[in-house]
């Protein structure tokens, strides 16, 4: 996985609560069986009308997703976040996220930044006097920031100290597991045998 | 002080402890499909790590399959080398499979329950969000993504931050007409889809244990339809007797072992959950969802609700966005919207108990004229149980179509979808924006509503059938 340490990127404002993971990328897309190429079914239902903000030129190129609550509720498929990624997002800040897509972000390396709501409604209006506004997020510091003077915003995000640890070192899961084998061994040992098998 | 059964459960399987990190819980079952498992393969192949646990592991097809022409080749050649993916992935690792045309194959969520691998005190995974359903035996179960099905495959762990415990007590009787799943909307429409957010819940009370285990799994389906990390039920007598003599369920002194135990995992009385909710079930009317999320539903006696009804600003919007996708207009009866689909199925209500309900309430009647109506069972042996009542030929006779097992329309993968502006009454668990198909609209149902509305073509109560 990708180290994250901070990054600076040009923002897109999605005003939008619930983007649910069909919308991220609906379930046709989801025949491939490759990590990469996801990125044509981002948002696809949304990607066809000239309005939608990834179309806006000054949009461009955005690497940082600013939306509503709840993103990414719903289905637990990973093909969420890769479609992010691959779009060329590392990071989405929002009030909310659903869970397992948080999850799934971590692992994959991208980041999640939760913050207050009025923190994003005060992005998305900095973005709209300012469209192509970069924002930064610090994981070091656990803050975003974005603008200049008096126009500047700037907060604190949440993001769990384990998950911030792994993607400050860009440290794979199952190899921190794999080096406590010991104690997966000893826990196997005392499973019950009453417990079923597939085999 | 007590635990609650989540707590029970979750300290049962730490295989490791730290500050400042997750628990890592052990995985009694992990559950594989081919829509999410491709990519986790290839990360043990590149890493060069074997499946730990081949034995606590099991795979079918279900999300990507079609439910027409199973004798020939998948037609959709993409869909066909994801299938053929998971068989070479099966092969290769030594992971049991369960292939479109074997009898044990079906919606991953069905088959587990029905072959008995399912059981009280568990920690199920898999990758698939509506792995909550089989918290109705009281197991730990939750959905995970590809990332952690393949630490899984590795290590037969996942890393978890201990969520809070939430308790849903769920007091009086249902009435006549109602169901689990109109309970579990009506839930949702009063939490929203974040109200359980960083919570596991546990369902309890009069209602939740007068209701079968079918009718529980339903329950437990739902709770990631209002953001929980899972939802679970304390096994009982009914959890007991449906488990007793299934295929993978113990034997003899390995049962009066495992039962004792089970016993023993209910909430302690004096256990404290971090938050509480009460729900009368003998409010609870037939529901049906108007928007696209789970939480916007309403009373089949209500109107399409306006935007201005609601306080919140996101969720005024929300709103908003909802009726125009959903071609609505604010104080439309609920019950005057036309519908040119019935889908009967899911891992949410595709189980032989909502064939039957649904069976008995059409016998006799047609579906009306400008609807069709997809009966997609949700395994194998659902299908052959149903065919062996003479449930199939009841829905034949009725109209409706009778197709092979999987997930179909639920999610609109394999060629059973929605065109553009073709509205559904589904009793799958998503109503989001071109779930079905691009441009579909669906209103969650019950099997019941279900029915009542393929019909009388709009929606329906199963009261209304009454005169017809």
């Amino acid at each position: 996985m990708e180290k994250f340490t901070t990054h600076t990127g040009v923002a897109a404002p999605l005003r939008r609560s619930n983007v649910d993971t069909d919308q991220i990328i609906p379930a046709e897309y989801l025949k491939r069986v490759t990590r990469s190429g996801f990125e044509d079914g981002l948002f696809a239902a949304w990607r066809g009308d000239p309005d939608f903000v990834l179309n806006h030129p000054a949009f461009a190129g955005a690497s940082v997703l600013v939306a509503g609550p709840d993103f990414g509720t719903g289905s637990s498929r990973e093909h969420a976040v890769w479609a992010l990624q691959n779009y060329g997002f590392r990071a989405v800040v929002a009030p909310r996220f659903g869970d397992i897509f948080r999850g799934n972000s971590g692992k994959s390396g991208l980041l999640t930044a939760q913050v207050e709501e009025k923190t994003v409604i005060a992005i998305w209006d900095l973005l709209d006097t300012a469209p192509g506004t970069e924002v930064t997020l610090d994981l070091l510091e656990r803050t975003v920031s974005a603008g200049v003077g008096l126009a500047q915003v700037r907060d604190s995000f949440d993001i769990d100290d384990y998950t911030r640890w792994r993607l400050l070192e860009g440290l794979d899961d199952v190899a921190i597991t794999l080096s406590h084998a010991d104690d997966i061994d000893t826990y196997e040992a005392t499973r019950p045998s009453y417990k079923p098998a597939t085999l | 002080m007590g635990r609650t059964l989540a707590e029970k459960v979750w300290d049962e399987h730490v295989v490791r402890r730290a500050d400042g990190e997750p628990d890592l819980l052990y995985i009694d079952l992990h559950l594989i499909h081919e829509v999410t498992s491709p990519q986790a393969f290839d990360g043990l192949r590149l890493s060069g790590r074997p499946v730990r646990r081949a034995d606590l592991t099991i795979a079918t097809e279900d999300h990507n399959i079609p439910t027409t022409d199973l004798d020939k080749p998948i037609a959709d050649l993409v869909s066909r080398t994801q299938v053929e993916t998971l068989r070479r992935n099966c092969e290769e690792f030594g992971v049991r499979l369960h292939p479109m045309g074997d009898i044990d194959q079906g919606i991953v969520h069905i088959i587990g329950p029905q072959l008995g691998l399912t059981q009280p005190g568990m920690t199920v995974v898999c990758g698939d969000s509506h792995t909550s359903t089989h918290g109705a035996f009281g197991a730990l179960a939750f959905g995970i993504g590809t990332s952690e099905v393949e630490h899984v495959l590795a290590t037969q762990t996942v890393p978890q931050t201990k969520p809070k415990t939430m308790v849903v007590t769920v007091v009086g009787d249902l009435r006549d007409g109602t169901s689990a799943k109109d309970l579990v909307l009506t839930l949702i429409a009063q939490e929203t889809t974040g109200g359980g957010q960083g919570y596991i819940v546990e369902y309890r009370g009069d209602a939740i244990s007068a209701l079968s285990m079918e009718a529980r799994m339903t329950i437990c389906n739902m709770s990631i339809e209002w953001g929980a990390k899972a939802g679970l039920i304390a096994p009982d007598e009914k959890t007991f007797d449906f488990l007793h003599g299934r295929e993978h369920a113990p034997r003899g002194v390995d049962w009066d072992a495992a039962v004792e135990h089970w016993r023993s995992l209910a909430t302690d009385d004096d256990a404290a959950f971090d938050k509480e909710v009460v729900l009368d079930a003998a409010a609870v009317e037939p529901f049906v969802t108007w928007g696209t999320n789970p939480g916007q539903g309403a009373p089949l006696s209500a109107d399409v609700p306006s935007p201005e009804d609601f306080a919140e600003p996101n969720q005024r919007v929300a709103a908003q966005r909802a009726l125009e996708y959903m071609g609505l207009t604010a104080g439309t009866p609920l019950r005057d919207i036309a519908v040119d689909t019935v889908f009967l199925g899911s891992c949410t209500n595709g189980r032989i108990e909502d064939l039957r309900t649904a069976a008995a309430l059409i016998e006799g009647r047609r579906v009306a004229g400008s609807t069709r109506m997809l009966v997609v069972p949700g395994s194998v042996r659902v299908r052959l149980q149903a065919e062996q009542e003479g449930l199939d030929v009841i829905f034949k006779q009725a109209g409706a179509e009778w197709r092979g097992a999987g997930c179909s329309m639920c999610l609109g993968m394999n060629p059973d979808q929605l065109a553009p502006g073709e509205r559904c009454a589904s009793t799958s668990n998503r109503n989001f924006e071109g779930r079905q198909g691009k441009g579909g609209r669906t209103h969650l149902v019950s099997p019941e509503v279900a029915v009542a509305t393929g019909v009388l073509g709009h929606l329906a109560a199963p009261s209304d059938l009454a005169t017809v």
